[in-house]
């Protein structure tokens, strides 16, 4: 029941506001629709938090504490983007940059988005998953290309061809995993369960699994971001309306790390060795590297972080990829903290580059005169992002780093170094967009401080203090992860 | 003489389409003409169908038909006919494209179906099903859409290249298994058409911005 209810929302929302998104109310619809699923969500998770586990439609739709956890946080930051979105679409259309067609379009797409992302985090079939995973990217491409600037076509066709490639790498995986599913399980819409999968997978064809898994970890790792699959990333993070880079960062690339896991449990299971682990290991920590040097050469402010979001992926993805219950438990953690600081960020950037005029870092100076509260928030956020005590990010990086000095002592120096030059990259970056002499102008329309703040300031009662609680939760979703 | 079996003839069949298919990927890999592509795709969707409607009739699977009923309605009536509308809108029917090196692509194909049979090999050793000898030749025509889509500097074919890919996807869901659940099947066949649906809105954001469906003129985004 509370499944459906949270699904209908966005969906229903979604046609509606694919209707009438063009109206003066409806980036304020899009915020009470957004609220409706949180809340929503919020029941699934109290009566999952009783029950432990909720299923719907003959178990094709399964919520427990693993996805549970991360529906909760794409509800949230769902809900605060739009809350974003509201100011920034109104100075967009002030602007003249955005028409009433590409108004609905926008409203009805992110609804949409969040609603296949919803599909892809509690449907227990992984054909399902895979249905929604590409759903995902459908509702997102044409909000990538929504200013029909020469650029925002390239990088929306190059997200379109690239995950689309990827994508298909996913498909072929799920069918052998379907094909050795089904000897086990036999023929029938069981065998794609993972709640039934996961009973069997100790006797599933080691083979076949482990060939699947390569197809799956690049096909999914794709729209993670893993390098070097990762070249849409930063184009369609810096070329859409930075609402959707929010949301991309903060949810798609959660999701379809989800996607991964989700089968990594398997393979784990059916081979009793950590081949998966260490092809993720190994895709973490090229990423990391890679995202690391690419840091340094951005001039587009939301290049930069897209780049840091390939950072932190890589770096959750060698925390799973390591496994055993503190890298899990960090891993989690990780996500949390990622999704919440890196949203926050973009909804100062995306202020910050609307009073500019510009999104090259060059030409926004002196934020924190023009508007205190963006610039601080530009500035924290990008402090909490860069692992600086006492933000939670800290206490992520720093579980996850002391894991690989004792499990993984070889890639320690790289992960450290490559935190350092990210550190110095961003940071050299951001120092002189807060302070220096002032450029920016007024908005017409009030920029929304607080989802910036309110996500900060999750980051930093994480950081400091973890409700004894919520540890228990994580410690659940962690223990189902293996 | 004993009674006949209908099973050798229907695998035989079966192979014959497997290998029809790979055929066409082939000379889509090196077709010039952006109609002739979409009539090989009509074709190689047709095939499909035949050979999805054998596996049924040889498996007695009946969601089999279903499946192959709905393969002919988006692969072989649907699709092409969408995109013929596009292309004579968009006014590039008769449009040829200059490909280099076609003996060169047309080797290195062959290098990749040798490499997806090795590939495939170990695993259709455990197929239990009698359809296993397909898996080689899905994996094949998958690999081979995929270097077209490479090869192709135009909009047009690089979409049906990703077309065929998903038809290689398709043969490779009812070789090694009785196919995919139909909620599955659904899914990914409503996904095709919506996408399908914004490849074609796609095409024309991108003539009106560029004046022309070259992907060249999008290669600015890039890191210096």
């Amino acid at each position: 029941m509370e499944i459906w209810l949270l699904l209908s929302f966005p969906l229903l929302g979604g046609l509606w506001l694919g209707a009438t998104g063009q109206r003066a109310q409806a980036p304020l619809a899009n915020l009470l629709v957004s609220i409706a699923t949180l809340v929503a969500a919020g029941f699934l998770a109290a009566r999952v938090l009783q029950e432990g586990r909720v299923s719907a439609w003959d178990e094709q739709f399964v919520v427990d504490p693993f996805n549970v956890f991360l529906v909760g946080l794409t509800a949230f930051v769902g809900m605060t983007t739009a809350w974003f979105s509201r100011p920034y679409v109104r100075n967009e259309v002030q602007h003249g940059r955005l028409s009433a067609s590409r108004l609905r379009l926008y409203h009805g797409m992110y609804q949409a988005f969040l609603f296949t992302l919803l599909v892809a985090l509690t449907t227990n079939n992984l054909g399902l998953l895979w249905v929604a995973m590409e759903a995902a990217t459908l509702t997102t491409v044409l909000l990538v290309s929504l200013y029909r600037t020469p650029a925002s076509l390239e990088a929306a066709w190059k997200y379109f061809i690239l995950c689309g490639v990827g994508i298909a790498q996913a498909l072929f995986g799920t069918i052998l995993l379907y094909f050795a599913a089904e000897k086990v399980l036999g023929e029938g819409g069981n065998a794609l369960l993972w709640t039934h999968l996961a009973q069997v997978k100790g006797q599933l064809e080691p083979t076949i699994v482990s060939l699947a898994f390569v197809f799956l970890l690049v096909g999914y790792g794709t729209k993670v971001g893993l390098a070097p699959l990762h070249n849409w990333l930063p184009d369609a993070h810096a070329e859409g309306p930075t609402p959707i880079s929010a949301v991309l960062s903060g949810l798609l690339l959660n999701v379809a790390l989800y996607a991964v896991l989700r089968t990594k449990v398997l393979v784990d299971g059916a081979l009793h060795q950590p081949f998966a682990g260490h092809l993720m290991m190994g895709f973490g920590v090229f990423s990391v590297a890679v995202a690391a040097l690419f840091l340094m050469r951005q001039k587009d402010i939301k290049r930069l972080f897209a780049y840091s979001s390939i950072e932190h992926m890589g770096l959750m993805t060698f925390a799973f990829g390591m496994g055993g219950a503190v890298a899990n438990f960090a891993g989690l953690l990780h996500m949390t903290m990622h999704s919440l600081t890196k949203s926050a960020i973009f909804f100062a950037v995306g202020h910050a580059s609307q009073k500019s005029g510009t999104q090259l870092m060059a030409q926004i100076r002196g934020l924190i005169r023009t508007s205190p509260t963006i610039g601080w928030g530009l500035l924290l956020g990008a402090l909490a992002i860069l692992g600086m005590p006492p933000f939670g990010v800290f206490a992520s990086e720093f579980l996850i780093l002391t894991t690989a000095m004792h499990a993984q002592p070889w890639a320690t120096p790289v992960l450290l170094g490559a935190l350092g030059v990210a550190f110095a990259a961003i940071f050299g970056k951001v120092q002189p967009m807060v302070f220096g002499p002032a450029t920016g102008q007024r908005l017409p329309h009030p920029p929304a401080i607080l989802p910036v703040f309110l996500h900060l300031t999750l980051v930093l009662i994480l950081g400091l203090y973890l409700p004894p609680a919520l540890a228990i939760w994580y410690r659940q979703a962690a223990a189902l992860l293996g | 003489m004993s009674h006949w079996n209908p099973a050798p003839f229907a695998q035989q069949l079966l192979d014959l389409f497997a290998s029809l298919l790979l055929l066409i990927a082939f000379a889509m890999l090196s077709q010039r003409r952006i109609l002739t592509l979409i009539h090989l795709f009509a074709w190689q969707g047709l095939i499909l169908t035949l050979s999805i409607a054998d596996s049924a009739w040889l498996t007695h699977q009946p969601h089999l038909y279903y499946s192959a009923v709905l393969t002919l309605i988006t692969k072989v009536l649907i699709l092409p006919l969408l995109l013929h509308r596009l292309i004579r809108r968009l006014d590039v029917v008769w449009d040829v494209e200059t490909l280099i090196n076609i003996p060169t692509t047309m080797l290195v194909g062959i290098g990749l179906v040798v490499f997806s049979f090795n590939l495939a090999l170990p695993i259709s050793h455990f197929s239990s099903t009698i359809l296993r000898n397909t898996l080689g030749i899905a994996l094949a025509s998958v690999l081979l859409s995929f270097m077209m889509m490479i090869t192709r500097r135009k909009a047009v074919p690089q979409v049906i290249g990703f077309l065929a890919l998903e038809n290689g996807l398709f043969l490779a869901a009812t070789s090694a298994t009785y196919g995919m659940p139909m909620v599955v099947e659904l899914g990914v066949a409503l996904d095709v058409l919506v996408g399908m649906f914004i490849f074609g809105i796609f095409f024309f954001q991108i003539r009106e911005t560029f004046d022309s469906l070259d992907i060249r003129h999008m290669e600015k985004l890039k890191e210096e």
